[in-house]
């Protein structure tokens, strides 16, 4: 394997001309036959988050100081700003760091994620104001909302009479026109990992909610257990009579588990989008751009949504595609810039009125994403870049997993990125369905020698997942399907955590690629600058089984004929009429509005080719997510080498 | 069809995979994107000439937004921050005895499942003027509301029937709940207790692993780690408790307790190393920190160690020893050798972590003779476990001259991949080689252009190219 014998890769016709037109003027698909729908308006969902906050600041009249989690800061930042804050009130604002505080208002407010850790700080700082008889006023917030077991702590901490508590349904972040966040990363271990449904009912809140403004949906689609309860949740809340006649602005709903796919997150991520978001990690729509891309001693941080409009046309776009559409533009700006040479005073106010303002925002705009390329094909090929995608696509394809092992386990024995290496093993492993016996022992053991004992708890939770597995021999299956059948009995062993794996999904991802035609066939050409399909944002090699499952079922309307794909997916599949029957052709553009929801998060690239999917069936796709992942977010939710 | 090595340039060059990005300095795109970046900085002079910088938003020196709330909150921060006060405030210690008895505790059993009853009891004139539009819609309704607050008490009092209020809260997939069901019955502080709750649940295992699920997570969040220790004997729970200590003799005799859980035969012999690793850094550690404060050693005073070796990987510790210990014996501990044999370890990964150590040492004689093996007629041959590539990677990395990359070029078997690797680490001597080896006189006479008249490289081409005995292919 040689990445310097490689030369020129991309080979795709017009690239090298240097006179191609722009991007933004090729249609991404030759035959586009319905304009998608209009998005509805999601601004909503923000001034009734801050509309929400300021009634429950206003509950505590007079002065006071507010400490914020950290992990609510970002998302706060989006709806309201300071001053907003200070209109109401609010004098100084905290960080919750878990250390004693220094305030000296007499009264506080806390606004926190329901997590026992910063219960028991809030609790640890009341009791403090105790001892040294300081009298104060404490007001808890909870968002999204309150647990039992935070009040528990309260209570048991006997401060349960001293502080007052609410909730602030802060459910639903808009982080762009097309996607709305829950803000809630830790849903993946809660749920996938631990078991825990906590939050199970705040996926139906959020589903009332959306069905409350923007509904009735007219059908309901899913897969996965936890996507079913959710379901079950929202009906419950659902209360009958509710919302007759009206017209929605949402048509069907697609509920999607992540653990049905994990081999899509796994990927490296080549758009545009989801490689800024690999490398830089974009936080609550925002990413920091560091020294090296801004070419000055600051760092910056650049929102990065659809109002960006560089950035909105790049987004989607095969990361080699970027350079020749970046360097058009330059150009094209050079151009608008020089037009200023030849003219009178009066021209030239007029342009200065009407052109330059947006020019230089371009200008500004496109020296950063310009910056940014750079600094990531600079990033890229310290990584050897290219043989782990080449790795990669191998591995999805099914050809020379000899080869992929050694790659793979050079890299573990080098000492390359941890999580890479967790990543490219959990890849081998849900593409192969689980490792043979002797390679899962060997590349433990190397693994844990390159990168520390410590990490057996992490592949015990890798396992646990199903995502990291022995294949399992004809004696290791019976005995797992006696295992929970003695548990009842042997209460002593400590056999709990494989019980519990024996339930974790098996992965039939070669059977699934064959049946849905995920890997396309590798002698046909592909054309990056003018794809054909989903697979474009893994440079052709493979179609996102997610986005594939639910353009299937869009298609066929329900689950009718995709029997043998759901029983390779360990069923748990539904689909439902919504309330209301559509009237016809009034609603036909609200039918071709869909809600995707992602329980345990989705990836930009997923979105990407969700967006491609839309242009070329005429869909309009809103991407709801409890949290935007990655590979490595996902491997460091799973990782247990901390104490 | 399986990918041979040979297949690879048609791979790279035309299959459907018109995918990857090469980032040599000489790529189209990164000359591209260069100009690129060249006309757009130019035009920056024009674009500043104009002060109305309205469009840009004001950041701080942190690059955040001004007026942000994270802006704000690190203002606070920095301001709260006295000069030379950094000592950190410990909360004072008070007694543990809650302000309120917990028998006559506001909280009852009641407030627990009426989620709603201590809703805002301030009731202020800010209600006034709050509009009813924005109060915070109560979506809670009484979750178990077919019962009432006494029935639920009496129902949970009487102990036959928690599982039964577990198993509807399970049913209602509100993991909230399903903890709170169990919280009353869940007295993580008697363990007596908890043993006769488990008892029930475990006998009750079946269909309410869910549950089971919200408690273990429940233990876990709060930290008491100790009962779920105790409780499900968990080997590995126990086993991540080691992270916790600080002092590394305590943390390896704890480790040594370790030795005896139940685990699985192979995470056994993982334990075990690990064990003997930390015994072994804790040595090395003392020995080397020693070594240096005297200054006897000349290794350590070119590379002052950055950090401990204590509760480093293996292979880290196999690095530093071919670092800082290569040519010691076998019988030391410290020593590469002893490493490898103790710890079994591949010749690959031995090969590579002392091929990464000796050149970052730029001890080249190491790493040449990491190469060499002798047959039994006492030939010598470069031999590798791992392709010549990957090593001229690492050398060129650790900023290898080229007369020593020059040797390893040469024992590349590809063609093509020679050249390009020669030309990638300007080997001149290689490439003028294999043209006149290939009777290349056309790419000969090209490369001779890049060198001065002077050079000796011109003049080696020249007389390679004036040797008559050679039948030039073109």
């Amino acid at each position: 394997m040689s990445p310097h014998a490689t030369r020129r890769v991309f080979t795709s016709k017009g690239q090298t001309d240097g006179c191609s037109p722009p991007l933004s003027l090729i249609p991404m698909a030759q035959s586009i036959r319905r304009d998608s729908p209009e998005l509805p308006d999601f601004s909503l969902l923000k001034r009734l988050a801050r509309d929400q906050l300021i009634y429950l600041l206003e509950q505590l009249p007079g002065r006071k100081d507010l400490f914020i989690d950290a992990d609510l800061m970002s998302p706060l930042d989006r709806i309201a700003n300071v001053s907003t804050l200070k209109q109401h009130e609010v004098d100084k604002l905290y960080k919750v760091e878990y250390k004693p505080i220094v305030s000296t208002s007499d009264q506080l407010c806390f606004l926190i994620r329901p997590r026992l850790q910063s219960v028991k700080w809030i609790c640890d700082v009341v009791n403090a104001d105790k001892a040294a008889g300081k009298f104060r006023r404490y007001k808890l917030i909870f968002t999204p909302q309150k647990f039992y077991a935070c009040e528990n702590v309260l209570e048991e901490q006997g401060i349960f009479g001293d502080v007052t508590t609410d909730e602030w349904g802060f459910h639903l972040l808009p982080l762009d026109d097309d996607i709305i966040s829950l803000e809630l990363p830790e849903f993946f271990r809660d749920y996938f990992l631990d078991g825990n449904q906590r939050w199970v009912r705040t996926a139906g809140c959020v589903l009332h909610l959306l069905h409350s403004l923007y509904g009735p949906f007219s059908k309901v689609y899913g897969i996965g257990r936890c996507s079913k309860m959710a379901y079950e949740s929202w009906r419950e809340q659902v209360e009958e009579g509710e919302q007759k006649g009206r017209d929605g602005e949402i048509g069907s709903v697609f509920l999607f588990d992540r653990d049905v796919d994990y081999v899509t997150p796994m990927c490296s991520q080549v758009v545009y989008e989801g490689l800024v978001d690999d490398i830089f990690r974009i936080k609550c729509g925002c990413v920091e751009f560091g020294p090296e891309v801004t070419s000055s001693d600051k760092s910056l941080k650049v929102m990065l949504n659809s109002q960006d409009k560089v950035f909105n046309q790049i987004r989607n776009e095969h990361f080699s595609n970027v350079f020749g559409f970046l360097s058009q533009k330059a150009k094209n700006l050079q151009t608008a810039y020089d037009k200023r040479c030849g003219m009178d005073i009066k021209q030239i106010k007029t342009f200065v009125s009407e052109e330059l303002k947006g020019l230089k925002q371009e200008h500004r705009l496109l020296s950063l994403h310009i910056g940014a390329s750079e600094s990531m094909m600079k990033k890229k090929t310290k990584q050897e870049f290219q043989e782990l995608l080449k790795t990669e696509h191998s591995l999805l394809e099914g050809f020379d997993i000899r080869e992929c092992i050694t790659f793979i386990e050079e890299h573990i024995n080098r000492q390359c990125s941890m999580i890479e290496s967790l990543r490219l093993l959990c890849l081998l492993s849900l593409t192969e369905n689980g490792l043979l016996s002797k390679d899962y022992k060997s590349m433990k053991a190397q693994y844990l020698q390159s990168y520390g004992v410590d990490h057996l708890p992490t592949f015990a939770n890798l396992k646990q997942l199903g995502i990291l597995v022995e294949q399992p021999t004809g004696e290791t299956l019976t005995a797992m399907e006696n295992k929970v059948g003695k548990l009842v009995n042997d209460r002593a062993a400590g056999k709990l955590t494989d019980a519990f794996s024996s339930l974790a999904k098996k992965s039939h991802f070669r059977a699934l690629s064959r049946r849905l035609n995920l890997v396309p066939k590798s002698d046909e050409e592909y054309d990056l600058r003018v794809p054909k399909d989903m697979a474009y944002i893994f440079s052709g090699a493979y179609v996102p089984l997610s986005c594939k499952l639910i353009e299937q079922v869009l298609e066929r309307d329900g689950w009718t004929g995709l029997e043998e794909v759901t029983r390779l997916l360990n069923g748990q599949e539904f689909a439902a009429s919504g309330c209301s029957e559509a009237d016809g052709k009034a609603r036909s553009d609200t039918q071709r509005t869909i809600l995707v929801m992602f329980l345990g998060g989705c990836t930009f690239s997923e979105i990407s080719a969700l967006r491609f999917l839309g242009k070329e069936k005429g869909y309009k796709f809103i991407i709801v997510t409890t949290a935007i992942t990655n590979s490595a977010r996902l491997i460091e939710a799973l990782l247990d080498n901390r104490a | 069809m399986s990918r041979a090595k040979a297949d690879e340039d048609d791979y790279w060059n035309s299959s459907k995979f018109t995918l990857a990005f090469t980032f040599d300095e000489e790529d189209d795109d990164y000359t591209r994107l260069k100009e690129s970046k060249k006309a757009v900085n130019s035009i920056s002079a024009l674009a500043d000439e104009d002060d109305d910088d309205d469009d840009v938003e004001k950041v701080s020196w942190s690059g955040e937004p001004v007026g942000s709330i994270s802006w704000s909150v690190k203002e606070t921060a920095s301001k709260l921050r006295p000069a030379g006060d950094s000592r950190e405030l410990g909360f004072p210690k008070i007694s543990a005895s809650p302000s309120l008895p917990k028998n006559n505790s506001v909280y009852s059993l009641s407030s627990l499942f009426k989620g709603t009853a201590q809703y805002s009891t301030l009731d202020t004139p800010a209600r006034h003027y709050a509009p009813e539009l924005r109060k915070p819609k109560c979506e809670y309704k009484d979750y178990i509301s077919n019962w009432s607050p006494q029935e639920t008490i009496l129902k949970m009092q009487q102990g036959k029937d928690k599982m039964l209020l577990l198993d509807k809260a399970v049913d209602g997939h509100d993991g909230n709940i399903i903890t709170a069901v169990g919280l009353p019955h869940f007295p993580h502080r008697h363990q007596n207790h908890l043993f006769d709750f488990i008892d029930v649940l475990f006998r009750e295992l079946v269909g309410r692993e869910t549950a089971l699920r919200h408690y273990i997570h429940y233990l876990k969040e709060s930290g008491e780690q100790k009962v779920l220790l105790d409780l499900f004997r968990s080997e590995l729970l126990q086993y991540k408790h080691h992270l916790t200590i600080t002092d590394e003799n305590k943390r390896r005799d704890f480790l040594k307790t370790c030795l005896g859980l139940p685990f699985s035969p192979e995470d056994s012999l993982h334990v075990q190393d690990h064990y003997t690793l930390l015994e072994r850094q804790i040595i090395i550690e003392e020995n080397d920190k020693q070594v240096e404060r005297t200054g006897q050693s000349d290794v350590f005073k070119r590379f002052p160690r950055k950090a401990s070796i204590l509760n480093m990987p293996l292979i880290t510790t196999l690095y530093y020893s071919c670092f800082y210990h290569y040519s010691e014996p076998e019988g030391t501990y410290s020593s590469p050798a002893n490493i490898r044999r103790t710890f079994k370890l591949a010749e690959k990964q031995y090969f590579l972590t002392a091929l990464a150590a000796r050149a970052k040492l730029k001890a080249w004689t190491d790493v040449d003779s990491l190469f060499t093996t002798r047959n039994w007629l006492g030939f010598t041959k470069k031999k590798s476990p791992v392709a010549f590539q990957r090593v001229l990677d690492i050398l060129h990395k650790n900023n290898a001259p080229v007369q020593v990359l020059e040797v390893y070029v040469n024992l590349l078997e590809d063609l093509e991949l020679k050249i390009n690797m020669a030309h990638k680490f300007k080997c001149h001597d290689v490439i003028i080689n294999t043209y006149r080896d290939t009777k290349d006189k056309k790419q000969l006479l090209g490369y001779q252009k890049k060198f001065d008249m002077s050079s000796a490289e011109h003049k080696k081409i020249a007389d390679v190219l004036n040797n008559s005995q050679i039948r030039w292919k073109n």
